[in-house]
């Protein structure tokens, strides 16, 4: 009969079941985000063009991060300016701590740092929204009335992690420096001159291009992987309190895993 | 009188979720301007069957043909032609709670149709007005009872005066009185413009009141489909069973030959014109 549950696996097939579950969940996750991703690029292109909708995002994921990002920014910039100088004093090299922070805060801090905070601050709101929207069927509402959900939706927040996340990493970046220059010079009194000489000098275009690229393909990352989560969402309340601790973990682990595809794929060493 | 055209038809509808079968094989027919009501259990299949009417699912196999047309095989954009037709009142209102009781009403008007500001404003009251919660425009449905946000979930499905209406338990959660004037208002809907419309409510009362026809749902299947007396002198034990248990007076129908579209209409208008000049009195 159609109903009859399927048999259990046992013993040994159980186990391998269970092992590779978070594979498989894994590969599941890629699948649904590209797909929601191809979907969101098709309506993205189509009249009607929302602006407001958009415009309500880039204030909700750009402007209401801010202080966070340079919150996070101004202490990041700060910690590492005590532990370059705490390193570099050893072998008499603390003058080079403007150009490494600035180095660092480019490259890596600043672009995965900012997406993280997105991801906690903004990914987890959007998915609690969407999955309530989906829990109580205003999704299903949107689609009744001729409206695709994905346009209305998830392009605008996609949008918004697109074109936010690249600016939230450049304020995370200068705040960053900020912080740097007052350990540096305020605190442990390296001469301003040499600092800013050695920013000048050790960071190059190609730097400040590979924060630029990184911050692009995790902010759609995360928004991404977000909208999938509370898009999909299902169960009630508890579906949505999952969706939304999901949402999190799988952007932050999509942030680390992408950072890394993109380091070796831009950084020329060997 | 021509005979009943068939609007929608649901042909061996099948759906299975993973390795469970929620419809096995439904065929179903509604014609135009006419009110199908479905019952059953809870669990029944019931709105998932309703979910395929729109289009919110896709079947596992089968078909759903409306004015000639299988939407179940359309794609998304040629859906979204079919579905500016349709109009749907959810259980759970699914007003969307970011905008006031007006804009939720206004925003089928502001998407699908080229209206003046001016012009949405008129028809958005005036099917609040009818509704009678014209006093709740300014408010969020976070701000209003469930008794309101399902009045105004109702005037957004009604707003774009939609050929095809679906109800999924419209008068769930309603005192008497509303539930009647909902009832009223799914009446006036066919008569005034000819919608014909499928509903799903556990409310035996409004079943009968309504239907032109009644379909039965028992696990997944269509076990009756007929005219309110036709159900209610079927032979089916398990349909005999659900009537018994639901407290729906069977001499009240009993009597009633099988009529026609006009003659149920009819029927109803008198009735509905000595319950009127009842209450005046």
């Amino acid at each position: 009969m159609a109903d009859a549950p399927e048999n259990p696996p046992q013993g040994l097939v159980a186990s391998l079941v269970a092992l590779t579950a978070p594979v498989r969940e894994a590969v599941e996750e890629v699948g649904t985000v590209g797909d929601l991703a191809l979907r969101a690029v098709v309506w993205a292109l189509r009249p009607p063009y929302r602006l407001q909708l958009v415009v309500v995002q880039f204030e909700f994921v750009g402007v209401q991060s801010l202080f966070l990002v340079g919150l996070v920014g101004l202490f990041t910039g700060m910690v590492f300016a005590v532990q370059t100088v705490y390193g570099f004093r050893r072998f008499g090299a603390e003058n080079m701590v403007g150009g490494v922070v600035a180095l660092s805060l480019a490259r890596e801090m600043a672009p995965v740092l900012t997406a993280i905070m997105v991801a906690a601050r903004a990914g987890s709101g959007m998915a609690a929204e969407l999955g309530n929207m989906r829990a109580s069927e205003q999704i299903d509402a949107l689609e009744t009335m001729a409206v695709n959900p994905v346009q209305y939706l998830v392009v605008p927040r996609l949008l918004a992690g697109l074109v936010m996340v690249p600016v939230l990493t450049l304020v995370f970046f200068l705040v960053g420096l900020g912080g740097a220059w007052i350990i540096g010079i305020k605190v442990l009194s390296l001469d301003p001159g040499i600092f800013a000489d050695r920013i000048r000098t050790l960071i190059q275009p190609a730097d400040l291009m590979q924060g630029l690229v990184k911050s692009v393909v995790f902010g759609v990352a995360v928004t991404l992987i977000a909208c999938r989560h509370g898009f999909y969402a299902s169960g009630g309340a508890v579906g949505v309190g999952q969706a939304t601790t999901r949402a999190v973990v799988w952007s932050v682990v999509g942030v680390f895993v992408l950072d890394y595809i993109l380091t070796s794929l831009l950084t020329p060493v060997g | 009188m021509s005979e009943a055209e068939p609007h929608v038809r649901v042909e061996k509808l099948v759906k299975i979720y993973g390795n469970r079968t929620v419809l096995h094989g439904v065929d179903l027919t509604i014609n135009r301007a006419e009110t199908l009501v479905i019952i059953g259990g809870s669990g029944a299949g019931k709105s998932t069957l309703v979910r395929h009417l729109i289009a919110l699912e896709r079947p596992t196999s089968g078909n759903i043909i409306i004015d000639g047309t299988d939407i179940s095989s359309l794609s998304e954009v040629a859906l979204a032609r079919e579905r500016r037709r349709f109009g749907m009142v959810f259980q759970k209102y699914a007003l969307f709670d970011s905008m006031t009781c007006f804009d939720n009403v206004a925003f089928p008007l502001r998407e699908q149709t080229k209206l003046s500001e001016r012009d949405i404003r008129e028809k958005a009251m005036q099917k609040l007005k009818e509704l009678s919660v014209d006093h709740a425009a300014n408010l969020t449905p976070a701000q209003i009872s469930g008794g309101m946000a399902k009045r105004v979930g109702i005037a957004r499905a009604l707003v774009m005066e939609p050929e095809l209406l679906i109800y999924d338990e419209p008068t769930s959660g309603l005192d008497p009185v509303t539930s009647r004037t909902v009832d009223d208002l799914i009446e006036e809907m066919r008569e005034k413009f000819g919608v014909t419309s499928a509903v799903i409510t556990h409310d035996m009362v409004s079943a009968f009141d309504i239907a032109d026809q009644i379909a039965m749902l028992i696990k997944g299947r269509v076990v009756a489909q007929g005219t309110p007396a036709e159900v209610l002198d079927h032979a089916d034990p398990s349909v005999q069973s659900f009537i018994r248990s639901s407290g729906v007076d069977a001499s009240r129908f009993a009597q009633r030959r099988p009529r026609s579209p006009s003659e149920a209409l009819a029927e109803k208008a008198i009735a509905r014109k000595r319950a009127r000049v009842a209450d005046a009195k």
